[in-house]
């Protein structure tokens, strides 16, 4: 799994992005296959959120571009230059990298079975009935079985999570976007959560994920991708990135994960 | 006793007008401060500043200015209304910039995270409002909401300076015949308490639920 596929679910490049004077991203290249997961590390504001969210067109990128199966996410160029997206286009480009957030952004309003339904039946065109089966199904696979219709005020952090999870991947999006998923909650959740991911990416899900959890990263993923300043430093299979790395950066930034433990 | 039943079908009367008033004005004011307050949040700046201004204007000036205004001041510019509707429409005037104020906080109150997150499983701008902003602006709409038709209830007694004949004036005007102040105001305290318990209550109930 080295060597990106010939033909990549997602590849981005050289997009750039400021914040005002600030440039977050100068230039990222990546590019990711079916069935790939790709692990994003690196230190707080080197831009892997800000990367992710460019994805999905949630942040508008300067310059480079994004492709999702060959289609440029956010422009498109006409007969009179590159133009953005109209809101309706996006919307069905954006379905196809459905994100997981770190604070989970459920809809407060909705019952659990009604956050997953919500996008099956606006943007996948299914009925009320279908949408309601896929929900149940999906939410007992993540053992939300007795969930179904509970708000999200009256779940934990850990099951909140999982029903985000599966609000995106009940879209069958061609990639699946985390974002520190686990960051938000309490340490005796995390393993409820990155076994659900564990689950997702042994049958062949791709996806690309923001980490902080070092161990489980070299667990799940094919590649572990390394930003620093607004760059990828180095993009390689995780035995590469954590044993022997003679990158002095990187070196430094693992040996703040001294203990390579994940709680389960 | 007596005093109160010949009494009672004229405060009565009143007591209608003041509820007439206080419909008219709730009903227009959520007509015209609904689709105004949605303007200033998402419309483009040449039609959120006129309201901006309107609304801080409007909120700064006391409900009785307008009501002279309008009755007394408009007809200068040869728009003459009588009484009543010269009332409803001060009383809407003023409500609409309340309403435009509680309609603006409620959807600004909605994290952008909730857009963020119907962005991402494909809902379009229509899809977003009416199924993930509107529902939760809604419940933050309306314990404010019904704060302000009490206010409205009880700010209504203002009519009677322009001779409306409402509860209040109906009451000064029993007053006025019989010389008993004491029962009759606390007969129309009694109204107005009557109106406006419920929905304090009724607002009590929904910031618990809501908020
Ligand atoms: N909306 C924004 N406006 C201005 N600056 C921003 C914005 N979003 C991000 N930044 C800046 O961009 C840089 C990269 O942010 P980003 O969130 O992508 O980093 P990160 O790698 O995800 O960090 P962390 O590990 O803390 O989540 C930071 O310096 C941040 O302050
Ligand atoms: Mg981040």
């Amino acid at each position: 799994m080295t060597a990106a596929p010939a033909e990549p679910v997602i590849r981005i490049a050289g997009i750039t992005k400021s914040f005002g004077s600030h440039q977050v991203l100068k230039g990222i290249d990546l590019a990711v296959g079916k069935g790939e997961v790709v692990a994003i590390i690196g230190p707080s504001g080197s831009g892997k959120t800000t990367l992710l969210r460019c994805i999905n067109f949630l942040e508008e990128y300067d310059g480079g571009s994004v492709r999702i199966d060959g289609v440029e996410v956010g422009y498109k160029d006409t007969a009179d230059g590159r133009r953005r997206r109209s809101d309706r286009e996006l919307a069905r480009i954006r379905v196809e990298a459905a994100m997981v957030f770190q604070q989970f952004n459920l809809f407060p309003h909705l019952t659990a079975a009604q956050n997953v339904m919500l996008g099956l039946v606006k943007s996948r065109g299914k009925s009320k009935g279908e949408a309601r089966q896929i929900a149940e199904k999906w939410l007992t696979r993540v053992g939300l079985a007795a969930k179904f219709d509970a708000l999200p005020s009256q779940l934990s952090g850990g099951q909140q999570q999982r029903v985000g999870i599966t609000r995106a991947v009940a879209m069958e999006p061609k990639v699946l976007l985390l974002d520190e998923i686990t960051s938000a909650l309490d340490p005796e959740l995390v393993g409820e959560v990155l076994a659900v991911v564990q689950e997702l990416a042994a049958e062949g899900r791709t996806m690309i994920l923001v980490t902080h959890e070092m161990a489980f990263a070299r667990e799940v993923a094919d590649r572990v991708v390394f930003t620093d300043q607004g760059r990828i430093v180095i993009d390689a299979p995780p035995a590469t990135v954590f044993d022997d790395q003679p990158n002095e950066r990187l070196r430094s930034f693992l040996s703040r994960f001294a203990a390579f433990h994940r709680p389960r | 006793m007596a005093l109160f039943f010949q009494t009672l079908p004229f405060l009565l009367d009143g007591l209608l007008t003041t509820l007439l008033v206080s419909v008219s004005v709730v009903v227009l004011s959520l007509a015209i401060g609904i689709p105004l307050g949605c303007m200033l949040v998402f419309g483009p700046l040449w039609a959120r500043l006129p309201i901006r201004l309107y609304a801080d204007f409007v909120r700064g000036v006391p409900i009785l200015v307008l009501l002279y205004f309008v009755y007394y001041g408009l007809p200068v510019i040869a728009v003459n209304l009588p009484s009543l509707p010269a009332a409803v429409v001060a009383l809407t005037a003023f409500k609409t910039a309340q309403i435009i104020e509680i309609a603006r906080g409620a959807f600004q109150s909605i994290p952008v995270d909730q857009m963020e997150a119907a962005k991402s499983i494909g809902l379009t701008l229509p899809d977003r409002f009416v199924h993930v902003l509107a529902p939760q602006a809604v419940r933050r709409f309306l314990p404010p909401f019904v704060n302000s038709v009490v206010d409205t209830v009880k700010g209504s007694s203002l009519v009677s300076l322009l001779g409306v004949v409402d509860l209040m004036l109906s009451l000064q005007q029993v007053i006025g015949r019989t010389h008993i102040a004491l029962p009759l105001y606390g007969i129309g305290a009694l109204m107005y308490f009557a109106i406006n318990f419920p929905l304090s209550a009724l607002s009590r109930r929904l910031e618990k639920r809501f908020i």
